[in-house]
C-alpha cells in the first residue's frame, strides 16, 4: 500500500479546507444530488449549461477530504468548458482511478486532477474521490439523485 | 496486560494478531464489528467438516447422530451462557439481524394491528429499527423512541409517558455499537412488564462484553450473533420467553420443522425446530460452541474487568489529545469508543490509520439516527476486546497524531 501521505497531498488538504465553487447555484439549468451510502458523502451539484458550455457550476455538501477535494478541483477544471469536454474529463477520472488510465503515459485532459491517482490504491476511497464526478454525469443527464453504490 | 487477563498469552490462539499485517504489527480495535475467531473454535469447525461433516436430524447414521449431538450441543452451551431455562427457547438464525426479523414477521405481525405502537431507544442499530419499520409499514402502526441525551444516555423519565396502551413491543439495545452505553435494560423491562409489554434486547454488543442472565434480566426475547462473540459468522441466536416461542407462526417453511406433510395439510414441530426451516449452520453453532468454551475459559467476569480497566486507560488517552472530542460518555459504558477529530473527517482518520496497520471503524456504524442525534456525519470508533492491551491504545494515539500532522 502507498503512504497516505501521497495521496494527502497539500493541494488536497488545502482544497479541503477552502473548497472552490461551494454552494447553489440559483437559478440552476442543471443538478443532481450526490450520495455514498456507504460512509454518508452527499453532495449536491448545480450547473448553469449555456450554449453547450458550464458556464458555471457550484457543489455543497459534506465528506471527506477526499470527496471535497474532489469536488472542489472538479468544479474549477470544468468550469468554462464544453459539456462533451465535462464528459471527457468524467470518463478519464473513472478510468484513472480504475486503473485503466495512466495519467502520466496516456493522452488525457485531467491535467492537475491526476493528483487523485493514488486512489486507485485505496479501494475503500475509490467512491468518494468518484462521487462529484458521478454526480456532475448525472446532472448533466438529467438525473436527479445518483448514489456510488 | 491487565491484573484481570494475561493477554500476551490469549493472542497466540490469534494467527491475524501475532503475524505481521503489510509489515507491521496489527492493531485491531474492530471488534464492534467482528470478533477474531480463536484457535480452538477454527480447529474444532476444521475437525467438524474434515471428519464429522454431515447433516443434522437426518436418518439413523451414526455420522448424523454424532453431527447433531455436536450441533445441538452448541445449543446447550448457548442456553447455559444466557442461562435460558431451556435449549428449546434458543433458536438458531444467522444473525442479530435475522432474529430481529423473526420476531417482527413471526411475532409481530400477529400481534401488532392498526394504530399501534412500537416502541424503539435512541440508540438503535439499524438492524433494531429497519424490520420495525417494514412491520409498522405494513400494518398502518407507529414507531415511537425513547430520547437519549447529550452524553448518550437514554432518558428513563420519559419512559412511563411513552409505554402507553398502544405499545405492543418495545426493542433495546444492551450496550449501544456506537456510544458504548449500557442501557439499564432491566429497568426498562420492569418498567414496560408492569404494562404487560414484551421487550426485545438486542444483545449483539451486550454478550461479547459482561455475563448475561436472561431470566435475570426477565426480558421477552434476546438476540446476539456468533461473529461478534468470537465465533464464525452466518451463526445467531433468538432467545425467546416459551410462551411467545410457541404462540409464533413458522417464518420460513421447509424441511426440518414438520411432523408431517400431505397436500391438504402441514402439521408443524414444536419449538425449535419450528422456526428452523431447512439444513442449518452445523459447522458455525459448532464453532459459536467452542467459542464460547474458550470465553468461559477466560471468565466472562475477567474480560469485563478487563475491558473496563482498557476502556478507562484508552479514554484517558484520547481525551488529552488536542482537537478530539468522544461522542459518547455515559456513566455506565462497555469498551467501545467513538470519536471525532476537529476538521477530519472519519474516513480520512480511517485511510490514515489503516496504513499504520490500525483497524477502525469509521462511519455511520448502521446507526444513522444517532449521528444526527449529535450532528455529525460519522465518527472513528475503536472497540477493544479481551485479546487488546495498552500496547494497542498507545498505538492509535500514535496514528492519531500522524493524521493530525498530515492535516496540519
Amino acid at each position: 500500500m502507498s503512504d497516505p501521505r501521497e495521496l494527502y497531498q497539500q493541494v488536497i488538504i488545502e482544497h479541503n479546507k477552502k473548497p472552490r465553487n461551494f454552494g447553489k447555484l440559483e437559478p440552476c439549468t442543471h443538478h443532481a444530488h450526490g450520495l455514498n451510502p456507504l460512509c454518508g458523502d452527499d453532495i449536491e451539484i448545480t450547473l448553469v449549461i449555456e450554449n453547450g458550455i458550464v458556464q458555471d457550476l457550484k457543489f455543497q455538501g459534506h465528506g471527506c477530504a477526499i470527496s471535497q477535494a474532489s469536488s472542489s478541483l472538479m468544479t474549477t477544471n470544468v468550469k468554462g468548458k464544453p459539456v462533451e469536454e465535462a464528459e471527457q474529463m468524467v470518463e478519464e477520472f473513472r478510468a484513472m482511478i480504475r486503473g485503466s488510465l495512466d495519467p502520466t503515459k496516456d493522452p488525457n485532459i485531467l491535467g492537475r486532477l491526476s493528483l487523485f491517482q493514488g486512489v486507485r490504491d485505496l479501494p475503500s476511497r475509490v467512491k468518494c474521490a468518484v462521487l462529484p464526478w458521478a454526480t456532475l454525469h448525472s446532472a448533466i443527464k438529467g438525473e436527479d439523485v445518483t448514489s456510488t453504490e | 496486560m491487565t491484573k484481570y487477563l494475561d493477554v500476551a498469552t490469549i493472542r497466540q490462539d490469534f494467527p491475524l494478531l501475532t503475524a505481521p499485517f503489510h509489515g507491521k504489527r496489527l492493531v485491531y480495535l474492530d471488534s464492534a464489528v467482528s470478533g477474531q475467531v480463536p484457535l480452538p473454535a477454527i480447529e474444532r469447525m476444521h475437525h467438524y467438516e474434515a471428519y464429522e461433516h454431515t447433516n443434522v436430524h437426518r436418518g439413523v447414521s451414526t455420522l448424523s447422530q454424532e453431527a447433531t449431538d455436536s450441533y445441538e450441543g452448541a445449543r446447550e452451551k448457548v442456553r447455559a451462557l444466557l442461562n435460558a431455562p431451556s435449549s428449546k427457547q434458543v433458536i438458531w438464525t444467522r444473525g442479530t439481524t435475522e432474529s430481529i426479523n423473526l420476531v417482527a414477521q413471526a411475532w409481530g405481525r400477529q400481534n401488532v394491528k392498526e394504530g399501534d405502537e412500537i416502541l424503539l431507544s435512541a440508540m438503535e442499530h439499524h438492524a433494531n429499527i429497519v424490520p420495525w419499520q417494514l412491520l409498522a409499514q405494513e400494518k398502518g402502526a407507529k414507531i415511537k423512541v425513547i430520547p437519549m441525551n447529550d452524553r448518550g444516555e437514554l432518558i428513563l423519565e420519559d419512559l412511563d409517558g411513552l409505554l402507553t396502551e398502544r405499545t405492543k413491543i418495545v426493542g433495546v439495545t444492551q450496550v449501544s455499537n456506537v456510544l458504548g452505553t449500557i442501557n439499564p435494560v432491566k429497568e426498562i423491562i420492569a418498567k414496560a412488564h408492569a404494562k404487560g409489554i414484551p421487550v426485545l434486547v438486542d444483545g449483539a454488543q451486550g454478550v461479547p462484553h459482561m455475563p448475561v442472565d436472561v431470566q435475570d434480566l426477565d426480558c421477552d426475547f434476546y438476540v446476539f450473533s456468533g461473529h461478534k462473540l468470537s465465533g464464525p459468522t452466518g451463526i445467531g441466536v433468538l432467545y425467546g420467553r416459551k410462551e411467545l416461542l410457541e404462540a409464533m407462526p413458522p417464518w420460513h417453511g421447509g424441511g426440518s420443522m414438520i411432523l408431517s406433510v400431505t397436500w391438504e395439510k402441514t402439521v408443524f414441530m414444536g419449538i425449535p425446530a419450528k422456526l428452523e426451516a431447512g439444513t442449518p449452520a452445523i459447522t458455525q453453532a459448532i464453532g459459536l460452541g467452542a467459542a464460547i468454551d474458550y470465553l468461559k475459559g477466560l471468565s466472562f467476569d475477567r474480560i469485563a474487568a478487563h475491558e473496563h480497566a482498557l476502556l478507562q486507560y484508552a479514554t484517558d488517552r484520547l481525551k488529552a489529545i488536542e482537537g478530539l472530542r468522544i461522542i459518547g460518555e455515559a456513566a455506565n459504558k462497555a469498551s467501545v469508543i467513538s470519536f471525532v477529530l476537529e476538521g477530519i473527517h472519519p474516513h480520512d482518520i480511517g485511510s490514515i490509520l489503516d496504513h499504520e496497520g490500525i483497524v477502525v471503524r469509521a462511519g455511520h456504524h448502521c446507526a444513522q439516527p444517532v449521528m444526527q442525534h449529535f450532528q455529525v456525519p460519522a465518527t472513528t470508533r475503536a472497540s477493544l476486546a479481551y485479546y487488546n492491551d495498552e500496547a494497542d491504545v498507545d498505538a492509535l494515539v500514535v496514528g492519531i497524531q500522524k493524521v493530525k500532522d498530515i492535516f496540519g
